[in-house]
């Protein structure tokens, strides 16, 4: 009863199936159970029974922590009545002498797509469909389906579910794995009863992804797009609970708002995604779930700082096949780590306390659940946390744990028997009680047939007589012997079942070499087994085989354990090139280097630089600083770090290209900190960029302004408290000039499009403003038009990819009906056409070295479009757009000294300060001044040099990158490598399975042809 | 569509000051006169380096190369350049280019240098060679005179052809109209998804068949006579000097494997063989060096090929080819892209290389590659009066500053339709260029 209660006190919204039990609590004594009442008819007579059973004499695993021996458990019509250790039983129960077996809680997997329909992809227009397909009164994208619940389409799947009980399963909460927001989950048990005596909550969950799945849509076709949906989605569906005004009928916003109080399970993966997904969850007022993919050891501390419950599953990496090393230079050391600690998740989970239930959903083949638990067992992780993770976990998450996740009176009859303590590699399931119902997973032979016997024929001419029968081995498949007088030896087949025992044997090999059969019964009474033979020859006789001794099982549970300690060191990111340990800010004093200082001191010889707590502190010459650690400089250059203005590195997905407008995307959103391209960065001396969104789309997404802080995570790299900027986009690449003659529908097709869409959609910006001012409750949050209102308000800022002159001088024009300045022309390769005007609209201008000639709107770019705009008075800077190019920004900035004949000094602000006032972070970037961010960097030469090297990267004070520090990590890798390879062949010998190396690493288009990267 | 010419008559006739740009240079006139460039800094292009020199030349040959104090310049009786305080190095060579074969990347239409199909070695990239591109005139100006212009696409691409860079016609501009075929030799990795979507990699499992049939291919080209069929195989009949090891097989490979693979190949086949691009060869420098195959690397400027590479590695694999005694040369491949050439060398240097070294890598190797190190590749008496002028090191950007270009005693005008701009632009705001 007070169970019932407590279930609907924590999810009022969860809508329990069956109130005809919930009246029969209420009627009936507390203690009575009966059983689920049912509107079906029977066809003849009812076979009704209670299904009263008492388990015996069995090693009980109440819960997760407490063992009882020689228990007994009683069941009634799907449910527990009684735990004792009393021996207590009642009347009329059918008794199974359980003598050791072991008795635990059925497992319960709360990721589960089991009974689901086939998600079918429905056949769209691909690369064309850009509203939804679907019929009736939806939402207007069809990735959300929060209307789906998948109590409605769940049927049983007998085949599935013999694999589920073979591994220990007997509860599921299953979903549809199709959508962003996949609907509502449905609690079923492993049984075979009808539909509707298995479902046992139609709304335990509902579940979200960042993955689009089946739609056909375009939008969204990026994982910042996925993001923004989901957002949007929860603010639309806010409006439409609160709005007073006329709105339209939406079955899917319905259907979130009539579930928005349920428990949620985000379909996250890659810790990364845990991450992303928990700050959607902040914004929604969610505390997800999350189910991981076993990569969150790799950031633990972050894991656990979303507060967030886990589903983890137990997928372990195969061994790479090392044997060809021309090959192996394929496979990276990070995923060689990822193979060696994938199967230590638990116990590092476990070790940092986060709370987490264990799914057995994404193993390649789930017969190897067991076989993996056991595994993870290894690295140190208790068995009763690993059957927390299974039972109590579990069940506590969805709050049913007053149901079903251990063996209490008054919860369900779900229990799984085995022979052998479940985490010894030889037991088994042998049975798995789902509410009640035995299902036999595997045969168990109550008798134990080992031991030694003596066996005779009888009346029988042949010399069988005294010979000695041997049996050992596993209980369910034992090894006989025959052992003569003279201690020669045969093997024997045995083939029992139950009583009836057969077996053949040639015991005169080296005589007539001719099988003797035997077929006989056991008398577990006396021990003795008794038939008849037959000669080869054809003749019977008689045999009787009787029991001297049992078989003492001495063959013990292997317990080998290995430490994480012994594993390879965790780096951050998990990377070969990751850090063991994060660089701490450092006090240096730089004696007699020549400062590139970008102020009026400007190149100042032989000075002196103090940095301290992240920050330069002095510069002047002969300075003392007790604190610091001591560098001599002396012929080295110190600069300010290269900010690079333009930059697609470290993110995943560059992008929404599905839209005209896609201002609702965020790249702060989808940072990917793992990638190598930042520590390379770093080597050339960059210590900031801007990551944009791609130019598909005339307003792409929000910027994301990151230090290059190597080894930490996405949310650390962003730089604080920096203003907002936007990615808009003109020309070909908006047009879709160059992707192919079938994308000749999205508008616009011409320039002149592009013109009217920004007029189009900063005039709803414009009246957006004005409704939320005036009608703010009735008014729809709109992401997209947020961004563009925040325009409109001098709040983002504009970067925008341009290259003919035409269409800058349009976009400022446009900007200045709308009463704002463009922020900054990215690309401007014709810049040098229209510079007075720029200068006029007050515009920046981030440009490059030398590009031209790929695509017809570079036609007339030329090399000395910088130096024009500069000297013209425009404030221009050099930008990558190109993860190689990137690291030698230095370089392209010289080129405007050899091609416009600019100053060294002008062309080194081209990449440092100039692009720190773009970003709006001149205050604390960009120069050597005291106050301002130690971001600096030392350089081996003249660092417009090609022959420059940055021996020294510094951000915030912290010594990021270093020549010294590369050669160790190099030394490293090596060596980790070497250690893992012999570890992989190793893993293959003991008859691990193994893959192909293969390349992890994405590629990386050259985006000498612009219109293949569309950045 | 027919009023378009009209209007193009019509604007030519009404606009009275109708500007022709000067995006194409006219090409130079033959050398009439002994020329004499004295005061500079000669860089042979064979590691040696005479200060202060003097470059004599008559008839588009160096008949003078040395010190200026061995030399009374005035007896000589020639047209003088002061290049006092400058450098002079021979032409730069920029091998595996697409020059003059495509004009806008994205504009299919001015792309010229991929035929259809797998099996081409019959196609002359010297046909499609356009001496009039706009890109040309931008990469001479930055000191690369000579180039070898390569077919893309298919198994066997098609024939190279080699061109010095300031001509009227592709006639004019051959030095060696067919020089070798190019190969493109399959890979072991295979990329996933496509490029808005990359996936990285997986093992390409047709690699061995592809291997096997391009093994095959190459037997059947060597079992062809030309004189024995009924009818004539085009495609073969131009493998013919390739498989007798005449004219030279360029492979496109990048994969330890794959080279060996290719090795192995050329070897079997007995073929003259020049990897290109090869950005595993550092691993298998003493191999290469031992088998004296030359390689002709990719632009330094790339990215390391593997997460766990030195970060510097493309950097560094010049050096490493260097010091084992490799015959290689830097390229940089692309079209416009060409003109940094000098800079994908000069990347070399703190890396390993001295600077005589990385100068050779795009002047002596490439010529010795072609076969033509004869006429071109240093500054030697005899040679092809071939060389530029700049007043500071050539290898950096930050110094380069090309003044003169000469192409066998030609001086050749180093503007260019982006030079024209910039005066263009320059004047309309009324600033100076310095």
């Amino acid at each position: 009863m007070t169970s019932i209660y407590i279930n609907f006190k924590y999810s009022s919204r969860q809508r329990f199936i069956i109130p005809s039990l919930i009246l029969c609590f209420l009627l009936t004594h507390p203690f009575s159970l009966c059983s689920q009442q049912t509107t079906f008819k029977t066809n003849g007579p009812d076979d009704y029974r209670e299904g009263l059973y008492a388990f015996t004499r069995v090693t009980l695993y109440q819960d997760y922590k407490t063992i009882r021996s020689n228990a007994t458990v009683v069941i009634k019509n799907g449910k527990i009545i009684d735990v004792n250790t009393t021996g207590s039983i009642p009347a009329g129960a059918t008794v199974y002498n359980m003598q050791g077996k072991f008795l635990y809680p059925s497992f319960i997997d709360l990721y589960s797509d089991h009974g689901m329909p086939k998600i079918k992809k429905n056949p769209g227009d691909e690369g064309k469909q850009y509203e939804s397909n679907i019929k009736g009164a939806y939402g207007w994208n069809q990735a959300i389906h929060t209307d789906f619940e998948a109590h409605k389409t769940w049927t049983r799947d007998d085949t599935a579910a013999k694999i589920y009980r073979k591994q220990g399963f007997g509860t599921l909460v299953v979903h549809r794995k199709d959508g962003i927001a996949r609907g509502t989950a449905a609690l079923v048990l492993l049984g075979s009863d009808k539909e509707n005596l298995l479902l046992k909550n139609s709304q335990i969950a509902n579940v979200f992804s960042l993955d689009k799945g089946s739609s056909t849509q375009e939008y969204p076709n990026s994982m910042m797009g996925s993001i923004a949906l989901l957002r949007q989605t929860h603010y639309d569906a806010k409006w439409y609970a609160q709005t007073t005004a006329p709105k339209e009928y939406n079955i899917n916003l319905e259907a979130w708002n009539e579930t928005k109080n349920l428990i949620s399970i985000f379909d996250a993966g890659h810790w990364e995604n845990v991450l992303r997904a928990d700050k959607i969850g902040d914004e929604m007022g969610k505390q997800f779930i999350f189910r991981t993919d076993g990569t969150e050891y790799q950031r633990l501390d972050e894991i656990k700082k979303t507060n967030g419950k886990l589903i983890v599953p137990l997928i372990f990496p195969k061994a790479y096949d090392v044997s060809d090393i021309y090959k192996n230079q394929f496979i990276d050391l990070a995923e060689m780590n990822h193979w060696e600690h994938a199967p230590a998740n638990c116990a590092y989970l476990d070790k940092n306390n986060i709370e987490f239930a264990i799914t057995s959903d994404l193993l390649e083949k789930r017969d190897d659940f067991l076989k993996n638990l056991r595994i993870a067992l290894k690295y140190g992780i208790s068995e009763s946390a690993l059957l927390k993770a299974l039972t109590f976990q579990p069940a506590q998450f969805l709050n049913i744990y007053n149901e079903v996740g251990s063996i209490e009176k008054g919860k369900w009859a779900n229990f799984i028997i085995t022979d052998y303590n479940l985490f010894d590699d030889r037991a088994q399931v042998l049975e798995n009680w789902v509410g009640g119902k035995k299902f036999t997973v595997q045969k168990s032979e109550d008798y134990d047939i080992r031991g030694t016997y003596k066996l005779n024929t009888i009346n029988s001419s042949t010399p069988l007589s005294s010979t000695k029968l041997v049996i050992i081995g596993d209980k369910p498949s034992p090894k006989a012997t025959i052992i003569f007088s003279d201690t020669s030896k045969i093997d024997v087949k045995l083939d029992r079942k139950g009583k009836d025992i057969v077996f053949s044997m040639i015991p005169f090999p080296k005589g007539d070499n001719k099988k003797y059969f035997f077929s006989g019964t056991i008398d577990p009474e006396t021990n003795r087994w008794t038939g008849k033979g037959q000669y080869p020859n054809g003749a019977e006789f008689k045999w009787m085989a009787q029991r001297d001794s049992l078989y003492i099982d001495t063959s013990k549970r292997k317990l080998d354990t290995i430490k994480l300690e012994s594993l390879g060191k965790l780096s951050y990111p998990m990377h070969g090139y990751g850090f063991e340990q994060l660089p701490n800010q450092e006090s240096i004093l730089f004696k007699n280097a020549t400062l590139w200082t970008n102020e009026a001191e400007g190149v100042m010889p032989l000075t002196d630089l103090i940095i301290k707590n992240g920050k330069i502190a002095q510069i002047g010459n002969n300075l003392g600083c007790a604190e610091c650690r001591i560098f001599n400089a002396q012929g080295k250059h110190i600069t300010t770090g290269i900010i690079d203005e333009h930059s697609h590195i470290a993110l995943r997905g560059v992008n929404e290209g599905s839209k005209t407008i896609s201002s609702e995307v965020c790249m702060g959103d989808v940072i990917n900190p793992s990638d190598i391209n930042i520590y390379r960065h770093l080597a050339g001396g960059v210590t900031a960029a801007q990551l944009l969104h791609g130019s598909a789309n005339a307003i792409g997404g929000q910027s994301a302004l990151i230090k290059l802080r190597w080894g930490f995570t996405a949310e650390q790299m962003k730089i604080e408290q920096a203003d907002g900027f936007i990615k808009f986009a003109l020309g070909e690449n908006v047009k879709q000039s160059n992707w192919g003659p079938q994308f000749n529908t999205r508008y616009p097709q011409t320039r002149m499009g592009v013109e009217q869409t920004y007029i189009n959609y900063f005039t709803k910006a414009q009246e957006y403003l004005k409704n939320i001012q005036t009608n703010a409750q009735n008014t729809r949050r709109d992401l997209e038009l947020d961004a563009l209102a925040e325009i409109l308000n001098k709040k983002r800022f504009i970067t925008c990819h341009s290259y003919v002159q035409s269409e800058i001088t349009m976009l400022m024009r446009v900007a200045e009906k709308f009463n704002f300045k463009v922020n900054t022309f990215t690309h401007i390769l014709e810049g040098y056409k229209v510079a007075d005007k720029m200068k006029t609209h007050g515009v920046y201008a981030s440009t490059f070295a030398d590009w031209w000639a790929y695509k017809f709107e570079v036609i007339d770019a030329i090399p000395h479009n910088a130096g024009i705009l500069s000297q013209m008075g425009v404030c221009t800077a050099i930008n990558s757009d190109d993860a190689e190019m990137a690291r030698r920004l230095n370089q392209e900035a010289a080129k405007s000294v050899k091609y416009a004949n600019m100053s060294e000094e002008d062309a080194w602000k081209m990449v440092t300060l100039n692009p720190a006032k773009m970003v709006h972070l001149d205050h604390r970037m960009g120069s050597l001044k005291p106050g301002k961010d130690a971001d600096v960097v030392l350089w081996s030469d003249h660092p417009l040099s090609i022959y420059a090297l940055a021996e020294q990267t510094y951000i915030d004070g912290r010594l990021f990158y270093s020549l010294e520090s590369n050669t160790k990590l190099q030394e490293r890798i090596q060596k980790e490598r070497a250690r893992l390879i012999q570890k992989m062949s190793e893993d293959k010998k003991a008859g691990g399975e193994t893959q192909e190396p293969a390349k992890k690493q994405k590629y990386s288009f050259s985006c000498g042809n612009e219109n293949e990267c569309l950045h | 569509m027919k009023f378009i010419p009209s209007i193009f008559i019509l604007a030519s006739i009404l606009s009275p000051c109708f500007f022709i740009a000067q995006d194409i240079p006219t090409p130079a006139p033959k050398q009439s006169e002994k020329i004499c460039v004295h005061g500079a800094t000669i860089h042979i292009g064979n590691g040696q380096v005479i200060e202060n020199g003097v470059l004599v030349l008559e008839n588009g040959k160096f008949t003078q190369v040395s010190p200026a104090n061995a030399l009374d310049i005035k007896s000589l009786n020639c047209k003088l350049i002061d290049a006092s305080g400058q450098h002079i190095y021979p032409a730069l060579i920029g091998l595996n280019t697409y020059l003059g074969l495509s004009e806008i990347e994205a504009v299919r239409a001015t792309n010229d240098g991929a035929e259809q199909g797998s099996q081409n070695a019959n196609v002359r990239t010297i046909v499609s060679y356009n001496t009039d591109s706009r890109v040309t005139p931008t990469v001479r100006s930055n000191g690369v005179l000579y180039a070898q212009i390569v077919p893309g696409g298919g198994l066997v691409s098609g024939t190279t052809s080699i061109v010095q860079l300031d001509a009227w016609n592709w006639e004019d501009a051959a030095i060696l109209t067919e020089e070798g075929v190019v190969l493109n030799w399959p890979s072991l990795q295979r990329k996933m998804g496509w490029w808005a979507d990359a996936k990285g990699y997986e093992p390409n499992k047709e690699y061995d068949q592809q291997r096997q049939d391009i093994i095959d291919y190459f037997l059947e080209a060597k079992s062809y006579s030309g004189s024995s069929v009924e009818k004539k195989n085009l495609r073969f009949e131009s493998l013919q000097e390739v498989v007798k090891g005449k004219r030279k097989l360029y492979i496109n490979v990048q994969h330890i494997k794959e080279i060996l693979h290719a090795i192995d190949f050329a070897e079997q086949m007995g073929l003259q063989i020049t990897l290109i691009g090869a950005a595993d060869a550092y691993m298998i420098a003493d191999i290469l060096a031992q088998k004296k195959i030359s390689v002709i690397l990719g632009r330094t400027h790339e990215l390391p090929n593997y997460a766990d590479e030195d970060i510097y590695q493309p950097y560094k694999t010049p050096a490493i080819l260097q010091k084992a005694g490799v015959l290689y040369a830097i390229s940089n491949e692309g079209f416009w892209q060409v003109r940094n050439l000098a800079f994908q060398a000069g990347q070399a240097v703190p890396y390993g290389l001295t600077k005589e070294q990385a100068l050779m890598s795009i002047t002596l190797h490439p010529a010795k590659i072609l076969g033509l190190d004869h006429r071109i590749g240093t500054i030697e008496l005899g040679k092809d009066a071939s060389f530029i002028l700049s007043t500071g090191d050539v290898l950096d950007m930050r110094t380069s500053q090309i003044t003169r270009a000469f192409i066998e005693g030609r001086s050749i005008n180093l503007g260019n339709k982006q030079t024209d701009l910039y005066h263009k632009f320059m004047e309309k705001y009324g600033l100076k260029v310095k």
